[in-house]
């Protein structure tokens, strides 16, 4: 290996020994694809279109006129409204993807009772699937708490080999008399559009209970999301809190896996939450956001999938869940995306404007008041670009703060004095108070004060004059000479 | 065994292997970045990015299967690197959202276009690799599939060794990686990419469920056992060969001997993940660094000698207070006052064994004795003991009835040289606080 310092990875590779090897080896491939592009199905493709639904049988679905509409609708929105609450629990614990162990290691339980009792059962097939399902999010506590292994590795052994462990069962299940019917697909996928009205009153019970245990411990489950050890103090037990919220997970995601299949339903669990987190700080409307979230996507999902034949309803389902998620994530007013993106353009415009007011005011000083600034002495008084800097002008000049232009140069307006003056002020008292209070050598103030200077609210500059006792004048800059002898 | 045929056996479990192979890898890194998952992701996300592929080019082809794979797996790393920064979202449940939505577009997209695409939702699964032996090509002699593992591997091993000391700096290092001018972002990416084609390439064969325990199982076992990163990665490799092999073993014996008949098998994509899972199990358990047999066995053995070491004190204490012709401490005795549990009659044993104590018939009562070779020993002790009171009394103000109990605890852990030291520092002294005579430092 050669001791050279190399810029990027990109130039790495390439370096002699390494690029001969990738040539080599690209050449290879070449070579070599011929013989594999097999195309054996070179069937011309045309895209089917999608069979669009009539204006009847929207109405009709959306009315809800089948009672098998009504049931499939009336069975996700519980079951979103469900996956949506108590998956803010789990969301909060960092557990979202336990989730996702859990699920999949419901497999070899659902395969193993069908084996044992030999007929589709739903109920016993149910707590088949809890049971191991439970195992495999022990098995990663506890090899999370026990061994070297990280937390995202045992998960994904966990589902991994309880999920190959279920196919195997599953694939003796294939050959029982019975088994024809079993259907791995209908627990990977989803069959919502099969749903029964024993299913349906299944999640009602289910989700029933899980607003209820909610409700009636909301105060326990709060404090145990964010303060364990202020739990435990209170004398709540925080491993029933936990355990409970565990089994809530686990009975909803069972329930949920014959609805709209295992690997969905962890979506369900997820999405809701994380995209209720966008619009508020408070546990409470999060997690009635994160139910109703759910419940919207449920609703959504088995209404496409029942206009559309074919359509896979556990997946439209995700797929409204992820609509609301990207919603959220864009638009919501203060942690959303755009209201971000708005605040920093603002922030970064007051500070590009208070700098150039600054350098006003730094001249204005120099050369007395009124003076004519030209823009070459603008450019020199602080290391910005061509660009931030006419960008700074124009918008001072339409905000009335400057006048003048490039030629005749430029002078401040009486207005943009007085805030030139301010800003200049607050960066002088920031850095009297550095030197005077915090020892900071009197070269090294002017870059802290540059940052903070657009942060200080009138109560701070108050506090400063009275550490600083500074009447209403500009403090006179500590580095004149510091500064001058720099430029 | 006896109807093992070659043509058909022997091709599983060569492509077992090979998709195995290619898969501990890169899971080594993935298993040391803690992105473990961002395999599960990926391998469930590619899902649309093959259907699109398989639209546009209207064939099988590998080449745009491999294109939309690392497009749509790239953006999936990409889209959950940008709800975590951006929205502030934990990077686990970023990962969720992201995946999720994607397999499920991917899905519906296979229904929507169920009479173009010749992808079966539960071949992407569990992969069909029981067929394996049956599409031979005609020029190659080889499966198709072999070939797109070979190349998969090839790949994996060449991107591995070119870029061997970026991915090692980057995973233990970042910073220091960035100093040197390796974009740690970059190698994320890199390795998402090798990622996405290793899936993709072993979709058809093995499913992605064995992709994904392979990707995690044999890497994690792996670093059980070592802490040399060299060493994981071969060891990792060894472990995938044994897992494809013993699956496809396992799913042939295991049903005989559950007495279901010939007529079934088992998935052997599915019984290799289950025997990866097992051989992490086993190392889990049986590794002599990390195993948990192993750190049970050293806290025992710790344990014991901790309550040995008690009993020699005891002994000592028992003839310091009986100069002259004392009776010998009852056995009993003895085991009531360390505890008398398991532990203490172990470690008696083993004292016994060592030749430390005595064991002695007092009026029809056992009892205990010290041994000469066991009398150092516990001079020692009681000598680590009391210095280290003598010690504390001089620098802490300690009442001198708070000093024995952390002395009782740290009397086991002192060394000689930890002893000589302190010995400089209270050498005016030959008793402790409380009036004992601290013994004289033996000679080994």
């Amino acid at each position: 290996m050669s001791a050279t310092r190399t810029n990027s990875p990109i130039r790495a590779a390439f370096d002699r020994k390494r690029a001969v090897w990738a040539a080599l080896f690209l050449y290879a491939i070449m070579l070599a694809y011929p013989s594999i592009s097999f195309s054996q199905n070179e069937t011309a493709t045309q895209l089917k279109p999608a069979t669009w639904p009539t204006r009847a049988q929207i109405v009709r679905v959306v009315t809800m006129r089948d009672q098998n509409t009504w049931i499939v609708v009336a069975g996700t929105t519980m079951l979103g409204l469900a996956a949506g609450i108590i998956g803010t629990f789990a969301y909060l614990r960092k557990r979202a993807l336990m989730g996702d162990a859990l699920s999949h290691a419901t497999l070899p339980g659902i395969a193993i009772v069908f084996l044992l009792v030999g007929a589709k059962n739903a109920p016993q097939l149910l707590l088949g699937g809890a049971a191991t399902g439970v195992l495999g999010i022990l098995c990663v506590l506890g090899i999370r708490a026990s061994t070297r292994t990280k937390e995202d590795a045992a998960i994904g052994i966990v589902l991994s080999v309880f999920f190959a462990a279920g196919m195997a069962l599953f694939s003796v299940v294939q050959t029982q008399p019975t088994g024809e019917q079993a259907g791995l697909h209908s627990y990977i996928y989803g069959q919502a559009a099969a749903m029964s009205k024993a299913d349906m009153q299944r999640i009602a019970f289910v989700a029933g209970l899980v607003v209820l245990c909610v409700a009636v411990l909301y105060k326990e489950f709060h404090v145990v999301c964010f303060d364990r050890a202020f739990a435990a103090s209170q004398g709540v037990s925080v491993t029933m809190v936990d355990l409970l919220m565990m089994m809530l997970v686990v009975f909803t995601t069972v329930i949920g896996l014959y609805a709209v299949g295992l690997i969905m339903i962890v979506a369900l669990l997820i999405i809701p939450p994380a995209a209720a987190r966008f619009w508020t700080d408070s546990l409470t409307l999060m997690t009635v956001l994160a139910g109703v979230f759910g419940a919207i996507s449920g609703v959504l999902g088995a209404m496409v999938s029942a206009l559309f034949k074919d359509m896979p309803a556990g997946a439209l389902i995700v797929i409204s869940a992820g609509a609301v998620f990207v919603v959220s994530m864009l638009a919501a007013p203060k942690r959303g995306v755009i209201a971000q993106a708005l605040r920093h353009t603002n922030l970064s415009r007051t500070v590009a404007r208070q700098n150039l007011l600054r350098a006003f005011a730094e001249i204005e000083e120099r050369e007395g008041e009124g003076a004519t600034v030209s823009y070459q002495a603008l450019r020199g008084e602080r290391g910005w670009s061509q660009h931030a800097l006419n960008k700074a002008i124009a918008k001072a000049r339409r905000a009335l703060l400057v006048t003048g232009d490039e030629q005749g140069g430029f002078r401040l307006s009486t207005p943009g004095r007085k805030a030139a003056r301010e800003v200049l002020r607050n960066h002088r008292l920031w850095e009297l108070f550095l030197i005077r209070y915090a020892d900071i050598a009197p070269s090294h103030v002017d870059r802290d004060a540059d940052e903070i200077e657009h942060f200080l609210g009138p109560e701070v500059v108050a506090e400063l004059e009275r550490a600083l006792e500074e009447r209403r004048r500009i403090p006179a800059s500590p580095h004149t000479t510091v500064t001058e002898a720099g430029a | 065994m006896s109807d093992w045929n070659w043509s058909l056996d022997g091709w599983i479990v060569l492509a077992g292997m090979l998709s195995a192979v290619s898969c501990a890898l890169p899971g080594n890194y993935l298993v040391l970045r803690r992105q473990s998952l961002m395999g599960d992701a990926i391998s469930h996300a590619v899902l649309p990015g093959l259907v699109i592929a398989f639209l546009l080019s209207a064939s099988r082809a590998p080449l745009p299967m491999f294109i939309g794979a690392v497009i749509v797996g790239v953006l999936t790393a990409v889209f959950t690197q940008f709800i975590t920064a951006r929205g502030k979202v934990e990077e686990g449940a970023a990962m969720g959202v992201v995946f999720a939505i994607l397999f499920a577009i991917g899905l519906v997209l296979i229904r929507q276009f169920a009479e173009n695409v010749d992808l079966d939702p539960g071949c992407v699964l569990y992969g069909s690799l029981e067929n394996i032996g049956l599409s031979v090509a005609g020029a190659s002699e080889l499966p198709d599939r072999v070939v797109n593992l070979i190349l998969a591997l090839a790949l994996n091993v060449v991107f591995l060794s070119l870029f061997h000391k970026e991915l090692k700096l980057s995973t233990f290092d970042a910073e220091l990686a960035t100093t040197l001018g390796i974009s740690a972002r970059l190698m994320h990416y890199l390795l998402m990419v090798v990622v996405a084609i290793t899936t993709v390439a072993n979709f058809e064969a093995v499913g992605s469920i064995l992709v994904i325990a392979m990707l995690i199982a044999p890497a994690a076992a792996a670093h059980l056992l070592t802490d040399r990163l060299w060493l994981m990665i071969v060891l990792s490799a060894v472990i995938a060969i044994v897992s494809a092999a013993g699956g496809h073993v396992l799913a042939i014996v295991l049903p005989r001997w559950c007495g279901l008949g010939d007529r079934v098998a088992l998935n052997s994509a599915a019984t290799m993940a289950v025997v990866a899972g097992g051989c992490y199990a086993l190392a889990l358990l049986f590794s002599p660094s990390h195993g948990l047999v192993a750190k049970l066995a050293h806290r025992v053995a710790v344990a014991v000698q901790i309550v040995a070491e008690d009993i020699l004190g005891l002994l000592y204490r028992w003839q310091e207070r009986y100069p002259k012709g004392a009776q010998p401490m009852r056995r009993r005795d003895v085991l009531a006052a360390v505890g008398g549990r398991v532990l203490a009659r172990g470690a008696l044993w083993w004292l016994h064994r060592r030749g430390d104590i005595h064991l002695l018939s007092e009026q029809g009562e056992p009892a205990v004795d010290l041994a000469p070779a066991g009398r150092q020993r516990a001079a020692q002790i009681l000598r680590s003991h009391r210095l280290w009171e003598a010690y504390l009394d001089r620098h802490f103000a300690l009442p001198a009835d708070h000093l024995h109990a952390g002395a009782e605890r740290v009397e086991h852990f002192i060394t000689p040289e930890m002893r000589s030291a302190l010995a400089n520092d209270v050498s005016d002294r030959t008793t402790d606080p409380h009036g004992k005579p601290i013994p004289k430092e033996v000679a080994e």
